[in-house]
């Protein structure tokens, strides 16, 4: 048989395509991490830096369930809560010198933050995944609000309202960091991210990751070769849960603090919109996900009161417009730029963005000035020295001729493709 | 004497008030090629779905190989060595043809539910899935996502999902139906070459085919199968000249 081996290896990606699609990345990513401390990033740049590492980790974790195997969780932070209580439990008890966790460094909690909430997931998993589709949807709202009140009523478990605190620099060392300069904690976080991310990835690449893909396409198929979609969707659902806990893990460790908050629904939508305006279909795309949002989250605020409606607007475009995200957009203008017709494609493609920026000219001074007058506190919108008070009419210029404009463009640039033989 | 490879004993299924499939018993022997005919809404598929357990039984009983299978989960008698194709292409879209062919491969191969290893580590399942291509003419469109698989080779496809788990009863679901004639003529060759020495369950309207390919036919009206016979006594039975001449004769009246 070994002619046909040789024949499957031609059938199977190149060596070369395979570093290009998959060592390549993670080369440059790997780079990106070593080359960060080097600018010599101020303290905001790198608690920004920790709390995207983070999200990196939870979102293509959320991802697993989402994209690869099509199941919509609303209650999704339960396991990287729980995760991230367990691990500030044995930071606390590495404090005490309790027991085996005296020896225990803190460097490896997230092992632990991965063990709990894979356990959490395969328990709640065990009924939740017996179903799929809007069933399975809301059983995870009902399980994410469950455990959000029962996280109030057991305080010596979740510590109450304030939650329990940690000190991330006791146990032994490893790797000759102590743990307590944010220098030290840029290296935990890059060596979890960068772990967890070659973990699923090569998720992806197994059997279970496979048909957790033909699971979500065709469940009824997939009993019809001998496998139970029950089944493959429980053990997905624990090895999401599992790198939810790892992240959970890394938050712990970094905020020395877990509150029944981080249960909530609230992180629980975060995550899928981290993931969904990243894109769901793509493997990078929780990753672009997690970092502009995490970057819009934290820096937005600083410029605006109404950063929370520019993330909702945003998510709103993205389901609309562009369903497969920002890898949607980076990926569709990477081919395009390479495609038989690039000058077309970037002339429209520049056509496009004019009329987004138009748009979204229009729409922040609206957003603006309305947030302005509705505080009542008599503020004007005076943005690079301009002028925007609520009774003039050039403010309402400034919002209806760049909003038409764009539209218009858009719409002319769309009216244009439909024309173009398919 | 062996167990025939699938026996239905007084299976009836009914939904709600309507009984589709009435008392219907069949013994289909290991090695033989069985179609089985009738006109439309006669319960042909709803018999598909109750051997391969998408249904369970409201009375009666399956056997496959002389083990009990009414009430089994369809996986598990996938396991058992019972494999079926659907009459709308089931395959999965988003994935290649190769990738197809390879999930259908895996559990054959004791690949399980394994994530602590590669799918492409395993050397027998890629050449298993390689012969399966080769086996079904699809070699050269191994890399295609099936979405985009013209409308034969989603068929193609659909049958080598279904053999690929090396199951040695095959059951297919109207594999020619919308089929060009040379498209179905390679579709007939590829079934015989697939079921060589396995046992065959067929369903199909082109009488060309089931004449072709069956060593034996049932005729299924109305839940019940009014005969079972070879090819030869089907033709003049004269039960069977009236169900379907009846059926085909005054289109309006079936109700």
């Amino acid at each position: 048989m070994s002619d046909a081996t040789q024949s499957y290896d031609n059938l199977a990606p190149s060596t070369a395509a395979k570093f290009r699609q998959r060592t390549l990345p993670i080369l440059i990513f790997v780079a990106v991490i070593l080359a960060i401390p080097m600018t010599d990033p101020s303290r905001t740049v790198l608690t920004l830096i920790h709390q995207m590492a983070i999200n990196i980790v939870f979102a293509l974790a959320y991802n697993m369930l989402l994209g690869k195997g099509g199941m919509l969780s609303f209650g999704h932070a339960v396991y990287f809560g729980l995760g991230g209580y367990f691990c500030l439990h044995v930071m606390n008890w590495i404090e005490e010198g309790s027991g085996i966790w005296a020896g225990y460094p803190t460097f490896f909690l997230p092992v632990l933050g991965f063990v709990a909430g894979g356990i959490c997931a395969a328990v709640i998993g065990s009924f939740s995944c017996r179903r799929s589709g809007t069933t399975f949807a809301m059983i995870s709202l009902g399980v994410a609000e469950l455990v959000f009140s029962g996280a109030f009523m057991f305080d010596s478990l979740f510590g109450g309202e304030q939650g329990i605190n940690g000190d991330r620099m006791n146990g032994p060392e490893v790797f000759g960091l102590s743990m307590g300069p944010m220098s030290d904690i840029y290296w935990f976080m890059a060596f979890w991210t960068v772990l967890a991310i070659v973990g699923m990835y090569a998720f992806t690449r197994t059997p279970l990751g496979r048909l957790s893909e033909a699971t979500r396409d065709n469940p009824q198929r997939v009993e019809f070769i001998g496998y139970n979609p029950t089944r493959v969707r429980w053990l997905v659902f624990t090895a999401s849960g599992a790198f939810a806990g790892l992240a959970g893990g890394m938050s712990a460790v970094n905020y020395e603090i877990f509150t029944p908050e981080a249960l909530s629904l609230i992180p629980s939508g975060f995550v899928l919109i981290m993931a969904y305006v990243g894109g769901i279909t793509y493997f990078a795309g929780p990753i672009m996900g997690a970092i502009v949002l995490t970057y819009m989250s934290s820096m937005l605020s600083d410029f605006t009161e109404a950063w929370l409606l520019y993330l909702g607007l945003m998510f709103v475009a993205i389901v609309m417009y562009a369903p497969r995200g920002i890898a949607g957009i980076v990926f569709g203008f990477w081919d395009g730029v390479r495609g038989a017709d690039s000058g077309a494609f970037v002339k429209k493609w520049l056509a496009q963005l004019a009329g987004c920026v138009l748009m979204l000219l229009g729409l922040i001074v609206l957003i603006e000035v309305s947030v302005r007058w509705s505080n009542g506190w008599g503020e004007v919108f005076e943005p690079y020295g301009m002028h925007f008070p609520t009774n003039s009419v050039l403010t309402w210029i400034a919002i209806l001729v760049p909003l038409a404009a764009g539209a218009a463009i858009l719409r002319y640039v769309s009216r244009e493709k439909e024309e173009m033989p398919a | 004497m062996t167990a025939p490879a699938l026996s239905l004993k007084n299976l009836c299924k009914s939904f709600g008030p309507a009984r589709i499939i009435n008392d219907v018993s069949l013994d289909i022997a290991k090695g033989e090629r069985h179609a089985i005919i009738g006109p439309n809404g006669a319960g042909k598929s709803t018999l598909f779905n109750l051997i391969s357990g998408l249904y369970t039984p409201t009375s009666g009983t399956v056997s496959l190989n002389g083990t009990l299978i009414s009430g089994v989960p369809p996986f598990e008698i996938n396991r058992m060595g019972l494999s079926r194709s659907f009459q709308v292409s089931n395959i999965f879209a988003n994935m290649t043809v190769r990738e197809n062919v390879r999930c259908g491969v895996l559990h054959s191969l004791g690949q399980g539910y394994s994530f602590w290893k590669s799918v492409t580590a395993s050397k027998e399942v890629q050449e298993k899935t390689y012969a399966v291509l080769e086996h079904c003419s699809l070699l050269d469109k191994a890399n295609t996502p099936a979405a985009l698989l013209p409308y034969a080779d989603q068929r193609a496809l659909e049958i080598a999902i279904t053999i690929a788990g090396g199951a040695d009863v095959i059951l297919l679901d109207e594999p020619t139906a919308g089929m060009s004639h040379s498209e179905t003529d390679r579709a007939v060759e590829l079934i015989r070459k697939s079921t060589e020495g396995k046992t065959l369950v067929i369903v199909e309207h082109d009488m060309g085919v089931i004449f072709d390919l069956a060593d034996r036919i049932s005729v299924l009206v109305y839940g019940e199968i009014i005969a079972s016979a070879p090819p030869s006594e089907i033709r003049g039975d004269p039960k069977v000249r009236e169900a379907y001449l009846g059926d085909e004769a005054l289109p309006e009246e079936t109700a």
